[in-house]
């Protein structure tokens, strides 16, 4: 996304509405496509449109990962369906140690979404692959009856350069790992429920949602030896440990005092009867290093903006239960940190 | 967080687990009551800072546990019917009725609304007055108040398209059945602190006198229910029965009488069945003549069998703290929080979902407890 | 039952129904409260809400309580402990 022309991202007259034969693959598809898509993500892979990008590999590992969009509502505090959309792929490529090159992106539009809501989509998502450095080659679009989507979903697939000297991956987890969280914890998942009705609160919660491909690679660049790393989306850091926890065959220990938390996430969560830690995250992320090198880590993110509030939140025990996360408390009594059944919800008791 | 943090503290709560180390001389069985503080003494790992000797379980404060199959059929059916929208405090949104449960009913095209608060139901009402709202009245005496102000708010606005579906019950009533049972080992209750707050203190006088219990009502936070435990054991180890406040920062013995008004307005005492522990006269709060247009039940009349709970859920027992989540044959084997066979694994106060969260180690057994044999935390 | 957060009157106002209601801040969030139970409640006093309704003003004063009593007792456990050394003092 180096192209320095500047172009409208929004070429198509406002207003209007998306049309089942905007999926049709005909005129409108193609008008759809060369006005709205195209320059918001221009560059010359994509000026090919051809059915798929040819891409450059110069002889390196690639790492390559898939994921879909349907967040409701599309747009809230802090982003929207596009940004979550960019972010949530090149997130997951930096957790296994790449550099995200490029993108492709799949679009399911419900028949009578205003052209305006989804002209913000994508100038959404062409700001954020700029951030990213990241380049859209690839899309494909279809439209389905009213009723049958969502507005806007999103499918995406990423692929990105190895840049990690060894692997970065569960299995690398050791006894006497630091845990070590990029920033606080919650933001996101309470964003997006603060925004229904009736759970509002006077100043909006922001989602974090953000790329942490910068904070990632430069711990890899530093040299560290970065056994793991794992973003916390769906089900909070704790889920996130617990999944590791199980794949690694080790034990986890947590200290709740030491993870942190906004001061508007932490009243949002009491009030609604959330555990923070169960919340979803979509800009942060988790490093598992050797002890030596926890300072260091440290170090490197709580120096940057973006990872100021890094923080080290447990320890991976030796010897463990494989598979078991535990908590010590606020108030110095011990418990499991399990995975729920399902998703957390506002409750009163 | 002021008035938060500092009842979390962790130098304090150790302390605390010092200073009643030392006063205890002889075993002690006490109950907490509400289903929050059961949340919170797991949640915290509080009772595992009581001293060998203090052995607290678990009462049946949880009124998403206690609300029995027949009403949550009952809701099931209502919320199914396509002029319906149905809302309800998210806590109830998993239990399980005879089979079935609201998430189920949303999934089959039921339109099943998560709400905050009563008032949030009405406003939807007032906002979409092509459909029947119908907001799922579960609750405690905490709860009552904002139930009552909700159906007076409609009456006011002349609202003819909300109804409350009312399975409100009684705390001091369940008290008294536990105290009936003739194995009942619980010598001290920690009362429901916001319980509490509404109602005030005068309901537990008979009880004490009767029964001659400490009834101490306690707070939530693990400094509230340590300093609880220290006051309602000091009170066994000296021979007294009184009704102390611990939580005297929030409850007052009067209560609330603002709050209690509107409950004299709104709703008028009535016999209660509770899930697992069976039918409790005078044990739950009805819709009065003055406000019977708003009851659900009336509005949506039917005639279906009565619903049974599962043989197998021994939530009775547990909600009576006579048997431990963790003793249950059930536990973890026929019965998780993915397939509950009753509510108290499926609340989030319940305490077999309690112990399922926070206290199941893989692979280690279980430790087990009889209630009064002192054997201290689980 | 019992969801019951400690919050901040920012400011009050009328609300639904001509109820008395106030912004109340819980931590770093705020939200409308209805506080028409606790018409003594004032901006800058602490209530205590459940599902959207004050139902308490907190004592200030009261809040202390916990904190004396644990002071009390360990001042009783710490006599305890001299008495014992004066009797063990007094049978040797």
């Amino acid at each position: 996304m180096t192209d320095g022309a500047i172009v409208c991202p929004v070429p198509l007259p406002a207003g209007g509405r998306i049309l089942l034969a905007h999926g049709g693959g005909g005129r409108m598809t193609r008008d759809l496509v060369e006005r709205l898509f195209v320059p918001a993500f221009r560059n010359d892979v994509l000026a090919t449109l051809h059915d798929a990008a040819v891409l450059d590999s110069p002889g390196a590992r690639l790492a390559f990962t898939t994921d879909s969009f349907v967040v409701r509502p599309m747009f809230f505090p802090g982003g929207d369906v596009g940004t979550l959309a960019v972010n949530g792929t090149v997130n997951d490529l930096a957790m296994s140690g790449a550099r995200p090159l490029y993108l492709s992106l799949g679009f399911i539009l419900e028949e009578g979404l205003a052209m305006d809501d989804l002209a913000r989509v994508v100038e959404s998502i062409r700001r954020a692959a700029g951030e990213a450095g990241v380049a859209v080659v690839a899309g494909d679009t279809k439209v389905v009856e009213r009723g049958k989507g969502d507005g806007v979903y999103i499918t995406s697939a990423g692929v990105g350069v190895v840049v990690a000297r060894e692997p970065v991956a569960p299995d690398r987890v050791r006894p006497g790992d630091a845990i070590v969280v990029s920033g606080p914890v919650g933001q996101h998942g309470v964003a997006v429920m603060a925004v229904r009705d009736g759970l509002r609160f006077s100043s909006p919660i922001v989602s974090d949602c953000a790329s942490v491909v910068a904070p990632a690679l430069a711990l890899l660049e530093a040299g560290l030896d970065v056994h793991c790393l794992r973003d916390p989306t769906r089900g909070g850091v704790a889920t996130v440990l617990n999944e590791i926890a199980t794949q690694s065959g080790c034990e986890i220990s947590v200290h709740e005092s030491a993870v942190p938390v906004n001061e508007d996430v932490a009243g949002a969560c009491e009030v609604l009867g959330l555990d923070p830690l169960y919340v979803a995250c979509e800009g942060r992320f988790l490093a598992f290093v050797p002890a030596a090198q926890a300072d260091a880590a440290l170090g490197i993110l709580t120096a940057r903006a973006d990872t100021a509030r890094a923080a080290r939140i447990g320890a991976v025990r030796a010897p463990g239960t494989p598979g078991l996360v535990t908590l010590k408390t606020v108030a110095g009594g011990e418990r499991v940190l399990d995975l729920l059944s399902g998703e957390q919800l506002p409750r009163i008791c | 967080m002021k008035y938060l943090d500092e009842y979390r503290d962790g130098s304090s709560a150790q302390r605390y687990a010092e200073t009643l180390r030392a006063l205890v001389t002889r075993p002690w069985t006490l109950m907490e009551v509400c289903g929050g503080q059961t949340h919170s003494i797991v949640r915290y790992g509080v009772d595992e800072m009581l001293p060998p000797g203090v052995t607290l379980v678990h009462g049946p404060g949880c009124p998403v546990c206690v609300t029995p199959v027949a009403i949550l059929d009952r809701a099931f059916r209502i919320a199914r019917r396509p002029e319906v929208t149905f809302t309800s405090f998210g806590d109830m949104l998993r239990v399980p009725g005879t089979k079935d449960d609201l998430l189920h009913v949303r999934a089959e095209g039921g339109d099943v609304r998560v709400v905050y608060s009563p008032l949030d139901a009405v406003a939807v009402a007032e906002r979409e007055p092509g459909r029947q709202v119908v907001f799922f009245a579960v609750g405690f005496e905490t709860t009552a108040p904002a139930n009552a102000m909700a159906v007076q708010l409609a009456a006011r606005k002349g609202l003819k398209n909300f109804s409350l579906l009312v399975a409100q019950v009684r705390v001091p009533p369940a008290l008294e059945a536990i105290l009936g049972q003739p194995e009942c080992a619980v010598q001290a209750f920690l009362a429901a602190g916001h319980v509490c707050t509404v109602m005030g203190t005068a309901e537990y006088l008979p009880l004490v006198e009767r029964h001659r219990v400490p009834v101490v009502v306690t707070g939530f936070e693990p400094l509230d229910l340590l300093h609880g435990v220290a006051m309602a054991v000091r009170q066994l180890e000296e021979g007294r029965s009184e009704v102390e406040i611990q939580y005297a920062r929030v409850v007052r013995p009067e209560g609330n009488p603002a709050a209690r008004r509107a409950l004299e307005d709104v709703f008028e005492v009535t016999d209660r069945t509770w899930r697992g522990l069976g039918p409790i006269p005078r044990s739950g709060f009805g819709l009065n003549a003055r406000y019977a247009e708003f009851d659900a039940e009336r509005r949506f009349p039917d005639h279906e069998p009565d619903a049974r709970e599962d043989p197998e859920c021994r939530a009775g027992l547990v909600l009576q703290g006579r048997l431990r989540p963790q003793e249950c044959p059930a536990f973890g084997t026929r019965c998780t929080p993915e397939h509950p066979l009753g509510a108290p694994m499926v609340s989030s106060e319940g305490a077999c979902a309690a112990y399922w969260l926070y206290r199941r180690r893989r692979g280690a057994p279980a430790a087990p407890t009889v209630a009064g044999a002192g054997a201290g935390s689980a | 039952m019992c969801l019951g957060i400690p919050g901040e009157i920012l400011e009050t106002h009328a609300g639904p129904g001509g109820l008395r209601y106030g912004t109340v801040r819980f931590g770093g969030a705020s939200r409308e409260v209805c506080l028409e139970y606790v018409p003594e409640a004032a901006i800058g006093d602490y209530v205590i809400v459940h599902v959207g309704l004050a139902l308490s003003r907190i004592s200030p004063e009261d809040a202390e309580e916990t904190f004396r009593y644990l002071e009390e007792m360990q001042d009783l456990a710490d006599l305890d402990g001299e008495m014992q050394e004066i009797d063990r003092a007094e049978a040797s």
